[in-house]
């Protein structure tokens, strides 16, 4: 038990950024499986922490409450831009989500009254504790993997491989993919909110476009196959910097290397690679 | 049941369609051939909503249907398959067909993340209706392999399956026998006749001339945007102006269109 304890004393930040960066890749899980490229992840997050943070800071309601609450104005922005920006799709639809995450975090930065500008917000209560956080990633996670085996989920597959073909089964595709982006900024909002409320300490800066990769290459090397591709990916791009601490200064180098090996040996992500080798054994079970 | 009226398209400059009049008669199959770049395609294209058509109206089932939403046009009964094969690839020949099952209302998205009974058996219905389907078109025995790695034949008898799969009155079908052998041409053929006993509208694009003239009771001809001819196949066989139309003018001798493919 010592052993735990102090080990626990050591890690427990990185394990509560494991616990969010999977729900961060979650999020961004549910528009890739869509087949959407959005980057707006990481302003969702900041917009769910900022608003948590301040809820926490000025009013005196509950911290499940504020929240809530944070993951909610995500979704509700989310559904207010889903409109005009779902419409475009490829690189065009990740330039203009990469544009809005710009904008909010320049929206942030100059909203000195209210979010304390470039110096960011400090002494947020740390009122997340390591059950909250496992609490969100296992509902999450349960949901997700029963949407996946779902008509929703299986839609939303379709979606990704013939957008045209899936209208043409009398489904409303524009729906399903709000349905999955505002998803998406419900989970990032949740996640920041919860990530402000263990960090002490929030900034614009955390929220901007390296943030945006960060939580992109999460959903790409884990895999949009499954939910559980996402989870690899969180734990992957949190836990590899900290395996790779002895190399010193080399550590980002053979970091960005590893990533790139794993791209181009499983360009569909760890878990296609996982899942594949179970498909393509004999085919008695399928029928 | 479907009526086209004074149907016009044009891309840029170029008229793809030609104030088009076109009245589904009430029973049997319906040809649409005519030459490459006649506009056949885009006649579905138009129907399906994919495409809003200039200028024009589109009539399905009493009702108008051009300018909504492709979605809600199939919900009102049209499907169709398509000249460039789109199955979902990369997903199973069984979930391929239960995508297009459709969304059922009673079983909303709400009920999903609910393990209720009710949700579980809906399940297993649409399961049983789904292998159903693919036993028509011959395809059970694969229900479970992906449907990318199915044959050209095979890919084009499973969208058959998942259109009809949305319930639809009027089947739209887009080059059916293009890449198949004559055996699987002949079994199509079978099928085809089957659906139309079954009381499906068929509405169908070929250059198989020997397909088309056996199955189809009616036919109509297009040409750089134009109907030029509608009549029985005997009489299309033997019109002057579509045999022009496919093989050029010929001075010395009446040319035929008989068999053979264009």
């Amino acid at each position: 038990m010592e052993w735990l304890e102090s080990f626990w004393a050591t890690y427990s930040t990185l394990m509560l950024s494991v616990g969010t960066n999977i729900l961060l890749a979650l999020s961004i899980y549910l528009t890739l499986s869509c087949g959407l490229l959005t980057v707006a992840n990481a302003a969702f997050m900041g917009l769910g922490a900022y608003a948590a943070a301040l809820l926490s800071l000025n009013s005196g309601l509950p911290f499940y409450l504020n929240l809530l609450a944070g993951s909610s104005l995500s979704a509700l922005v989310a559904w207010l831009i889903g409109g005009p920006t779902l419409r475009l799709s490829g690189v065009y639809l990740a330039m203009a989500t990469l544009a809005f995450g710009e904008v909010m975090r320049i929206l942030i930065l100059n909203s000195e009254r209210v979010t304390g500008g470039a110096l960011g917000l400090n002494g947020i209560p740390q009122s997340a504790a390591w059950y909250d956080i496992a609490a969100a990633v296992g509902f999450t996670l349960a949901i997700l993997l029963r949407l996946a085996g779902s008509r929703i989920g299986r839609t939303m597959t379709a979606i990704s491989q013939d957008e045209i073909a899936t209208e043409l089964m009398g489904l409303n595709v524009r729906t399903y993919k709000l349905l999955a982006f505002v998803g998406g900024a419900a989970l990032a909002g949740l996640a920041g909110g919860l990530n402000a409320h263990f960090t002490f300490f929030i900034s614009p800066n955390e929220f901007g476009f390296e943030r945006g990769v960060e939580i992109l290459a999460m959903g790409v090397l884990g895999g949009t196959g499954s939910p559980w591709g996402a989870v690899i990916g969180g734990l992957l791009i949190t836990l590899l910097p900290e395996l790779l601490r002895g190399l010193g200064h080399y550590r980002p180098l053979i970091n960005g290397l590893v990533l790139i090996v794993i791209i181009l040996y499983s360009p569909k992500g760890l878990w296609h690679l996982l899942s594949y080798s179970r498909r393509s054994a004999p085919e008695a079970v399928s029928d | 049941m479907l009526t086209l009226t004074s149907l016009s398209i044009s891309f840029g400059g170029l008229r793809v369609l030609d104030n088009l009049c076109l009245t589904l008669p009430a029973s049997g199959i319906f040809g649409l051939i005519g030459p490459n770049g006649a506009g056949k395609t885009t006649v579905f294209n138009l129907i399906t909503g994919l495409l809003t058509p200039s200028s024009g109206t589109i009539e399905f089932a009493g009702q108008r249907i051009d300018g909504i939403a492709p979605y809600q046009i199939t919900r009102q009964g049209v499907a169709r398959t398509f000249q460039n094969i789109r199955v979902f690839k990369e997903m199973t020949l069984l979930e391929n067909v239960l995508v297009a099952l459709g969304d059922h209302p009673r079983y909303s998205a709400l009920s999903v993340l609910l393990p209720l009974r009710r949700y579980r058996q809906a399940e297993l219905r649409e399961e049983s209706a789904a292998r159903e389907l693919l036993s028509r078109v011959a395809l059970a025995d694969k229900s479970g392999r992906l449907a990318g790695t199915l044959s050209y034949g095979e890919q084009r008898r499973l969208e058959i399956a998942r259109a009809l799969a949305t319930d639809p009155k009027l089947l739209l079908l887009d080059e059916p026998a293009a890449g198949m052998n004559s055996a699987e041409k002949q079994q199509l053929m079978k099928e085809i006749v089957k659906l139309d006993d079954g009381g499906l509208r068929i509405l169908m694009i070929e250059h198989d001339m020997g397909f088309i003239m056996g199955l189809c009771h009616q036919i109509a001809v297009l040409n750089f945007g134009r109907l030029i001819a509608q009549g029985t196949p005997e009489a299309i066989r033997t019109n002057p102006e579509v045999v022009e139309a496919y093989l050029g003018r010929d001075e010395d001798n009446g040319s035929r269109l008989d068999g053979a493919e264009s």
